[in-house]
């Protein structure tokens, strides 16, 4: 394999492609884990239910409602998605999580892993598992352009772009507005926060809410550059988990900065020896895990 | 060398010993139909990877084989059941089992990837049930894990490459770079590939090995085009081949002159990605359903029952079913030893296999195609995705036997051969 420069920028932005990707998806959990103290490991199975309302609602929305022709496209879905897998969030943070903040965190960890599991299963029973190719990518987003150092599909650029910016909107609300403070200042003393008039358990409910929709939308802004498949979210999430420990649980620009940097690394790693690209993140947890325990931009309690 | 014609001599003492015990345990063939039923089960992947390849489609393939037959053989009905193997050989070991002991189960097809095919074919030696593998691809199944009930009907990892890498390097290929799905499927599939191009005097310039489903193929992609390689030869399967094709020319790839070459590719794959997308790719395939006008006639009923074309999978277990209740018919019992017996005295000709018989490693060999997927332009139907540029002899897209190493051929043959 020769290292040229063009091939090392051209991995680069494929790897800008994952990072943001995995930023998107970390964020999610480092905003629920922020507020919640809940590790939510369904976030990989709502992520994949995203990208399943997408591909559902483009082919089979017309038939179900005996319209022809109709579909719900990719823009509709950038909206709908979210909000469909945020309000199943809300119901699932009511019904069950609600119950478990007094206890240890493992208990969250195993209900979500466990939700995690039956979404994945009830999917695989019906759906391939090598994925079923979404049709509804804009016709405006397709072809590529020309970077100078390679051909890019201009969807992948329109994907890094849209996710970065949903990735800093979300920072800009939690670290810049008021509601942003009213979080903050839940997670640190809710009690406090309650007594102020403002109602902390709706709070947290709207942000679970929040967190697993901005998974809901990686799933459909990933449907036209993958597959869509059952089993699409549990390969994301261990390495999702992986970029978290690294940033630190719960900082915001940590997990985005973590998740951009490390989807290029992974990029790189493709060059220079492929059989490592799968671990690599894994290898840097470790490193980082021994020198700051509390991750690169965690604050150690 | 000497040590190695002993070995080869004791080993073969010794299968043809155990075959000697395991094939003929009485002495008299049993006349007529065992368990007043002959039972079929169709064993393939019905939900995962390979679920449009074989599937629901294999099931009613065999079923319309059935009915073709009339529905009884010898006086006797004729059933058909199906289970999903899920790509993993314990799944489908298990299944096999319980319908060889239980359900008394008289031949299994379908079989849509080797690991299960093999594991199935073993079950096959040991309780004396025939297995007719259509899907699976590993020439393993008629070299070391031959049995003397197992054949492989359809399609292998020697005869595609050797029909499709052969034609793409006089077409000019001269060289090439290899991504390859790293299992042994893969790798058997890109090493048979890579010494076709060599013996036509191309050149490997280099390979990556991809996981099994992998999403993004774009990074091996790159590096493919950044060797410089006139082709791009997948040695993968399904919806990796689909994503790879996909995505080559999402990144300019195939603009850029290189060609994609796919070394097991399916109908259902091509239909798949689309004209737009797969428009000039070459491949090997043993059947096309707009071949001949028994292939159209036969396909065009399928296609009623479907909605889809046949694969040359789902036609292989309507041709493999039908080739069986022949020999039974033939043969005047399902004994398992005197089918296979007539079966290798048959000549296999039908709408799906031209020119076939089957040989005593277990491999029916019979002609093979090079394809050419179409133009939009060039296409008249949602279904017309390919032309037919060539027929292949089946001795000459198939491995030679001599140069095979199925025990059974050295010890005299499987089931049914009589001794030579």
């Amino acid at each position: 394999m020769h290292l040229s420069l063009q091939m090392v920028l051209a991995q680069m932005m494929l790897g800008l492609n994952t990072g943001a990707f995995y930023a998107v998806l970390s964020l999610g959990l480092a905003v629920i884990f922020g507020l919640l103290n809940i590790i939510n490991f369904a976030h990989g199975a709502l992520y994949m239910l995203g990208a399943f309302v997408a591909l559902l609602g483009y082919n089979k929305l017309g038939p179900l409602l005996g319209v022809p022709g109709l579909h719900l496209n990719y823009w509709a879905a950038l909206l709908v998605a979210p909000l469909v897998v945020g309000a199943l969030g809300m119901a699932i943070e009511k019904t069950m999580l609600k119950r478990l903040y007094k206890v240890d965190h493992l208990y969250g960890l195993l209900l979500t892993f466990g939700l995690a599991l039956i979404l994945q299963g009830v999917f695989t029973n019906y759906f391939n598992v090598s994925g079923t190719p979404y049709g509804g990518k804009p016709e405006i987003l397709g072809g590529a352009l020309n970077l100078g150092f390679m051909w890019f599909p201009t969807y992948r650029l329109w994907s890094i772009g849209l996710s970065l910016v949903v990735c800093f909107a979300t920072w800009f609300v939690v670290e810049r507005t008021k509601l942003g403070s009213y979080l903050r200042a839940g997670t640190e003393n809710p009690a406090l926060v309650q007594a102020f008039g403002v109602n902390v358990p709706l709070m947290i409910t709207l942000t679970y809410g929040f967190g697993v929709a901005l998974a809901a939308f990686a799933g459909v802004v990933a449907a036209p550059i993958y597959s869509v498949s059952p089993i699409m979210g549990s390969e994301m999430i261990i390495t999702v988990f992986a970029v978290v420990v690294i940033g630190g649980m719960g900082s915001i620009m940590g997990s985005i900065i973590t998740g951009l940097s490390l989807g290029m690394l992974e990029g790189l790693t493709k060059v220079v020896y492929p059989p490592a690209s799968n671990t690599v993140i894994f290898f840097m947890m470790i490193v980082v895990l021994l020198v700051r325990p509390a991750g690169l931009f965690g604050r150690e309690q | 060398m000497k040590k190695g014609l002993v070995r080869a001599a004791l080993s073969a003492a010794f299968v043809g010993a155990f075959v000697g015990m395991s094939a003929f345990p009485g002495s008299a063939l049993a006349a007529g139909i065992s368990n007043d039923v002959v039972k079929i089960g169709v064993l393939t992947d019905m939900s995962g990877v390979y679920s449009a390849i074989g599937g629901e489609g294999s099931v009613t393939a065999a079923k319309m084989a059935v009915a073709d037959f009339g529905g009884t053989v010898l006086g006797k009905p004729i059933d058909v059941i199906s289970a999903d193997h899920q790509n993993k050989p314990d799944i489908a070991s298990t299944k096999a089992r319980q319908w060889a002991d239980t359900d008394h189960v008289d031949m299994i097809t379908g079989l849509l990837n080797s690991g299960a095919a093999i594991a199935v074919q073993k079950i096959g030696t040991e309780k004396k049930m025939i297995t007719m593998a259509t899907g699976a691809g590993s020439t393993a199944l008629t070299n070391k894990d031959c049995g003397p009930y197992g054949i492989h009907y359809v399609y292998d990892t020697y005869s595609l490459p050797k029909v499709a890498g052969s034609a793409i390097v006089q077409h000019g290929g001269k060289t090439w770079f290899f991504l390859t799905a790293d299992y042994a499927f893969g790798h058997s599939l890109e090493k048979n590939t890579a010494a076709f191009v060599k013996s036509q005097g191309g050149k490997v310039l280099g390979q990556v090995r991809h996981p099994l489903a992998t999403a993004d193929f774009s990074s091996y992609l790159l590096q493919a085009q950044a060797s410089g390689a006139k082709v791009i030869g997948l040695a993968n399967a399904g919806g990796d081949f689909v994503n790879a094709v996909k995505q080559a020319r999402e990144f300019g790839i195939v603009q850029g002159g290189q060609t994609i070459a796919g070394m097991l590719v399916f109908l259902s794959d091509v239909k798949s990605l689309g004209l737009d997308v797969a428009q000039g790719m070459e491949f090997a395939t043993s059947f096309y359903w707009d071949r001949d006008p028994a292939s159209r006639a036969w396909s065009k009923r399928y296609f009623a029952k479907t909605g889809a074309m046949p694969t040359m999978d789902q036609a292989g277990v309507y041709s493999a079913t039908m080739t069986y209740l022949k020999a039974i018919k033939a043969a005047g019992t399902d004994d398992p030893d005197a089918v296979m017996k007539t079966l290798r005295g048959m000549k296999i000709d039908d709408f799906f296999s031209i020119n076939g018989h089957l040989r005593a490693d277990g491999t029916m060999v019979h002609d093979m195609f090079l394809v050419e997927v179409k133009k939009p332009s060039e296409s008249k139907g949602p279904w017309d995705l390919l032309k037919v540029i060539k027929q292949v002899p089946g001795d000459q897209a198939f491995m030679p036997m001599s140069e095979g190493t199925c025990p059974l051929v050295k010890a005299g043959g499987g089931a049914g051969t009589g001794g030579y």
